[in-house]
């Protein structure tokens, strides 16, 4: 089964919520939507699910047109960031409750009930009531009542929002053991970047109602075709600056200048803007290339394990993602090493011209 | 400003308490010094909230005391505490402008016109609220809201604590980074007692100078960061804090150290002697996937594992490996070689872990 | 993100809806529009007169009176209404036996029809056997609905009253209920009087079930015929002669169908123009200057 928008556009009134969506989606894969809080992602799932009609394009289901098909007829399933789940129901009920709908065999459901609850581990509480569980369990119940229907797409709508963040680890990586095996395509909304990066599958990074960049997951992170998905798929944000590139020297908003190097040659003179991940930068020069940069520590968050450090001098401010603890004071001048091979180089109008080579 | 004491302390919502099953908080004594940026963190159900509650005055313990700079207080209400609290989901007076809004308390206190207007331009300042100082409140964004509550606050001069209890839930990932950020400088600018409760250990670390980990109605371990990631006090904090969580093999003694699945791990002389006048069978060994150290080839020490699975978040990779009849996670940088199949990986002492009855050995 | 459906046959489901409207109002007020453009004679003598009626009704002092006597009793209707269901909803018990027990009690003078309100409240005052009127007097209060213009407006005022303010205060109950605690404790910390948390928190969040009250007591009040006229009939003179019954002597009593029919009109317009103030003013108030 796959799916595939075409020209989907959705209006309603004078607001475009969803801005000529072209997308294809394979069988047996898992989707990532990744962009901020009215992005669009709600308004392109309700689009797929048949809840909401495109005011332009075509929705095709296995090569059939299902642009006009309701819901009903559509065999998906919603998970939602609420725990929904039939309060007066035990969870046992709660699973099998579509495929009562659709009229199984008693002997049928209970086996595929109790399969699916054991994948997502709620088997010991199939008789109890969703009410009596945590929420990491009433949102396995809901999960579990939409993988069972088997439906052709499941679409997960930022699921895991309400629940605690060691459990969200957990639920996100049985997500993705639970679809390796499956034809179904899965579609999950974020607003999280890692959390897209934790999933994995394939990432469409959506803006203000427009898709601004789809690929493979990696791909989409290590090449991002323009300023604003990098940007959107960045956390902590990526780092920007201005800068100019000549003959035969690089210049950062008019102050920091170095020498063209081989990575930046082909790329011919005049005016870009420069990104560089947060975790790229350093500490100590990691190549000969590096540009050293004195400023001033504006912040040290430390989590332990790493610590983010924002920087900035008169120009422009950075933030650095380190790995391990480096506690400073604040205004405290220190070095900061750009390796100058890891940039990210943008048209002036935002296009990606240049990406850093990936090690493998 | 003030320092918040919690003298033996516990509490139960059933009124005849019959076991420590029954007590959401169970006896702890503890101490936040004033001005100090504290976290208070564990997982939903851990007792987090029940704490702040105690705190903020709207709870009354039923056992020990809680007292602010030496005074008891537990059966004051919150406004006579002087304690500010932002909330989950973000409180602002509707109908009133952001300038309104940040002015409440101080009219409430009666102050002079003009001492307000100071006192509000001066916080809306540092909050960056001057572009929407004369905005109604309803029409703000989330965040906006959030520095608005917050802001109400910090106009006011008495006030001892202010109190969080998980602001950053209705936020968006890039301005939670901006958020976090305002409220640590706004710590170090101001000389205020703050406690964060949360369940997010980014959060909790990068605004905390200590955090306490909550695990079962008990503080299980009080320590900076970095002191939870390098040294965890209990396996719960191995677990819970870090990204993914400590790696925790149950295992036997044997001769030289300890052992599971044949797979004999030495430890040190030291810790075998603490082993031993220990009588629990109940032995884990521990170790971050941070400090799993990964080989391509065979080396003394080293044990063989399969790799089962290799996660690219990004900035790092996950490793899943198969070690005897276990799983292990391992933590390699973007630009580290990622290996096939096969690698040998061996634990530093220094980082290697021992508990007992799930409390570090030291 | 719109949470809205669009759905085409939606409409069909709206459809009988639509036809029960236009039979139960399009229809008729379509015939009343047809009577006040005409003068009818008999059943087959009629005389298209244009704006005639309307520009009799609207310099009629009869009329003007009635308008003016409709007003004001609206406004006290509102005035004495909105804010005493606010207060006795705000002095209900908040959970527990006691108000559930109130609840009842608020509900049930809306259960009693409007004569019955009238009858009871008609023999209730009276000077001689009614335990309000035989009180008032024997308090040395001289009290005569049947005889004093004020007393009877007053009584009529009284009984509304205790008629409707138990919606109000029921419409604000639920509406109370409704606002989350943290915002309480949010004011606490803040210090603020209770003065303070009535204005900025609660009455703002009571303003969308406040909307509805002030409404349907308004239009509700404006309509106001069967008490006057079982209470008084309408008197002592006109001192309780309000619109409706105006038009319904007009019409019935005179059978004028012309100018009763373009007053009719003019009252419906009346009623629609301040309700629509009214609802434009109250969802307005919280936009941005």
């Amino acid at each position: 089964m796959s799916l595939v928008l075409e020209h989907v556009s959705r209006r309603v009134d004078r607001t475009l919520y969803i801005d000529d969506a072209n997308l294809t989606f394979e069988p047996g894969s898992f989707n990532v939507l990744l962009g901020r809080t009215l992005a669009g992602k709600t308004s392109l799932m309700r689009l797929m699910a048949g809840l909401d009609r495109p005011t332009a394009g075509r929705i095709l289901m296995n090569g059939a047109d299902v642009t006009g098909v309701p819901v009903r007829q559509r065999n998906v399933s919603m998970v939602y960031q609420q725990f929904i789940n039939y309060p007066n129901m035990t969870v046992f009920e709660n699973i099998a409750s579509p495929l009562r709908l659709s009229g199984e065999s008693n002997a049928v459901i209970d086996r595929k009930v109790r399969e699916t609850a054991e994948m997502l581990r709620i088997d010991p509480f199939l008789s109890r009531l969703p009410l009596e569980l945590s929420g990491g369990q009433q949102q396995r119940t809901a999960m579990a009542r939409a993988l069972v229907k088997e439906a052709d797409i499941i679409l997960f709508d930022e699921p895991l929002v309400n629940l605690d963040y060691k459990l969200r680890e957990e639920l996100r990586q049985e997500m993705r053991e639970l679809f390796k095996a499956r034809r179904t395509i899965a579609i999950y909304a974020t607003t999280e970047p890692n959390e897209a990066l934790a999933l994995g599958g394939t990432t469409t990074v959506l803006h203000e109602g427009r898709i601004v960049q789809s690929g493979p997951t990696a791909e989409v992170y290590h090449r991002p075709n323009s300023v604003l998905a990098a940007e959107l798929f960045s956390e902590p944000p990526i780092n920007l600056l201005e800068g100019r590139i000549t003959d035969s020297e690089v210049t950062f908003d008019e102050t920091v200048h170095f020498p063209l190097n081989q990575d930046l040659q082909g790329i011919g003179a005049g005016q870009y803007r420069f990104g560089v991940r947060p975790s790229h930068l350093g500490l100590v020069p990691s190549n000969d290339d590096d540009l050293e940069l004195s400023v001033l520590v504006e912040l040290a968050e430390i989590s332990g394990s790493e610590t983010f450090l924002h920087v900035r001098n008169d120009h422009f401010s950075l933030v650095l993602h380190l790995s391990g603890v480096h506690e400073y004071d604040v205004d405290e001048p220190i070095r900061v090493y750009v390796p100058t091979h890891k940039l990210f180089v943008f048209a002036q109008d935002g296009r990606l011209i240049q990406a850093p080579q990936r090690q493998r | 400003m003030a320092e918040i004491r919690l003298q033996a302390l516990a509490h139960s919502y059933s009124r005849t308490p019959q076991g420590p099953q029954d007590y959401a908080i169970r006896q702890m004594t503890h101490v936040w010094e004033q001005g100090g940026a504290f976290a208070l963190l564990g997982p939903s159900g851990c007792g987090k909230s029940t704490l702040l509650n105690i705190i903020s005055g709207l709870l009354s313990p039923s056992e020990g005391k809680i007292l602010f700079d030496g005074r008891e207080v537990n059966r004051l209400s919150p406004e006579q505490r002087n304690i500010a609290q932002v909330f989950q989901f973000p409180v602002v007076y509707d109908t009133m402008t952001v300038f309104e809004n940040l002015a409440f308390p101080l009219r409430n206190q009666g102050l002079a016109e003009g001492k307000i207007r100071s006192k509000v331009n001066e916080i809306a300042d540092v909050l960056e609220l001057h572009p929407v100082l004369h905005k109604r409140a309803k029409n703000l964004t989330a965040d906006e809201k959030q520095k608005v509550s917050m802001g109400r606050g910090l106009v006011r001069d008495d006030v001892s604590a202010i109190l969080f209890d998980e602001p950053l839930t209705v936020i968006d990932p890039h301005l939670k980074w901006k958020l976090r950020r305002k409220l640590k400088q706004i710590h170090e600018q101001f000389n205020i007692t703050m406690v964060y409760v949360t369940h997010d250990q980014l959060e909790a670390s990068t605004f905390a100078d200590k955090i306490a980990v909550m695990y079962g109605g008990q503080i299980v371990q009080f320590g900076t960061p970095r002191e939870l990631f390098e040294k965890p006090a209990h396996t719960f904090v191995g677990f819970f804090i870090g990204s993914p969580g400590m790696n925790l093999i149950p295992v036997q003694r044997c001769s030289g150290g300890v052992q599971f699945d044949t797979i004999k791990v030495p430890l040190s002389p030291r810790l075998q002697e603490q082993l031993e006048q220990l009588p629990s069978s109940q032995i884990k060994i521990g170790i971050r996937p941070e400090f799993v150290h990964v080989w391509d080839v065979p080396f003394e020490e080293g044990y063989e594992c399969d790799v089962l699975h290799v996660e690219d978040l990004g900035t790092y990779k996950i490793l899943t490996l198969r070690l005897g009849e276990h799983t292990l996670k391992a933590r390699l940088q973007e630009d580290q070689k990622v290996p096939q199949r096969r690698v040998h990986i061996s634990f530093p002492e220094q980082w290697l872990k021992v508990y007992v009855d799930e409390f570090l050995v030291e | 993100m719109s949470n809205k459906v669009e759905n085409n046959k939606a409409w069909f489901l709206v459809l009988p809806v639509f036809v029960l409207v236009a039979f139960s109002a399009i229809v008729p007020m379509m015939t009343v529009v047809n009577y006040s453009v005409q003068d009818i004679f008999d059943q087959y003598t009629r005389v298209f007169v244009g704006t005639d009626w309307f520009r009799d009704i609207l310099r009629d002092d009869r009329l003007h009176d009635a308008l003016l006597r409709q007003v004001i009793y609206s406004l006290c209707v509102l005035l004495i209404e909105i804010p005493l269901g606010i207060g006795v909803a705000l002095c209900m018990p908040k959970k527990g036996i006691w108000s559930s027990a109130c609840l009842i009690l608020l509900a049930l003078p809306l259960l009693i029809p409007w004569n019955v309100v009238g009858t009871i409240w008609q023999i209730f005052g009276r000077a001689d056997i009614g335990l309000l009127g035989w009180s008032l007097n024997a308090m040395g209060l001289e009290y005569n609905y049947a005889g004093n213009p004020v007393d009877a407006w007053l009584t009529v005022l009284l009984i509304d009253v205790w008629h409707w303010t138990s919606l109000v205060a029921l419409l604000c109950y639920s509406g109370l209920r409704a606002i989350p605690d943290v915002y309480y404790q949010a004011a606490r910390i803040d210090r603020a009087s209770s003065w303070a948390v009535f204005r900025y928190i609660q009455l703002p969040k009571l303003k969308s079930v406040l909307l509805i009250g002030v409404m349907l007591r308004f239009m509700d009040s404006f309509m106001i015929y069967t008490e006057p006229f079982v209470l008084t009939g309408g008197g002592p003179g006109n001192a309780t002669t309000f619109m409706s019954q105006t038009l319904t002597t007009m019409a019935v009593g005179q059978f004028d169908i012309g100018p009763a029919a373009a007053f009719s009109l003019v009252y419906f317009l009346i009623i629609l123009l301040v309700s629509f103030v009214f609802y434009t003013a109250m969802t307005h108030a919280d936009k941005d200057a």
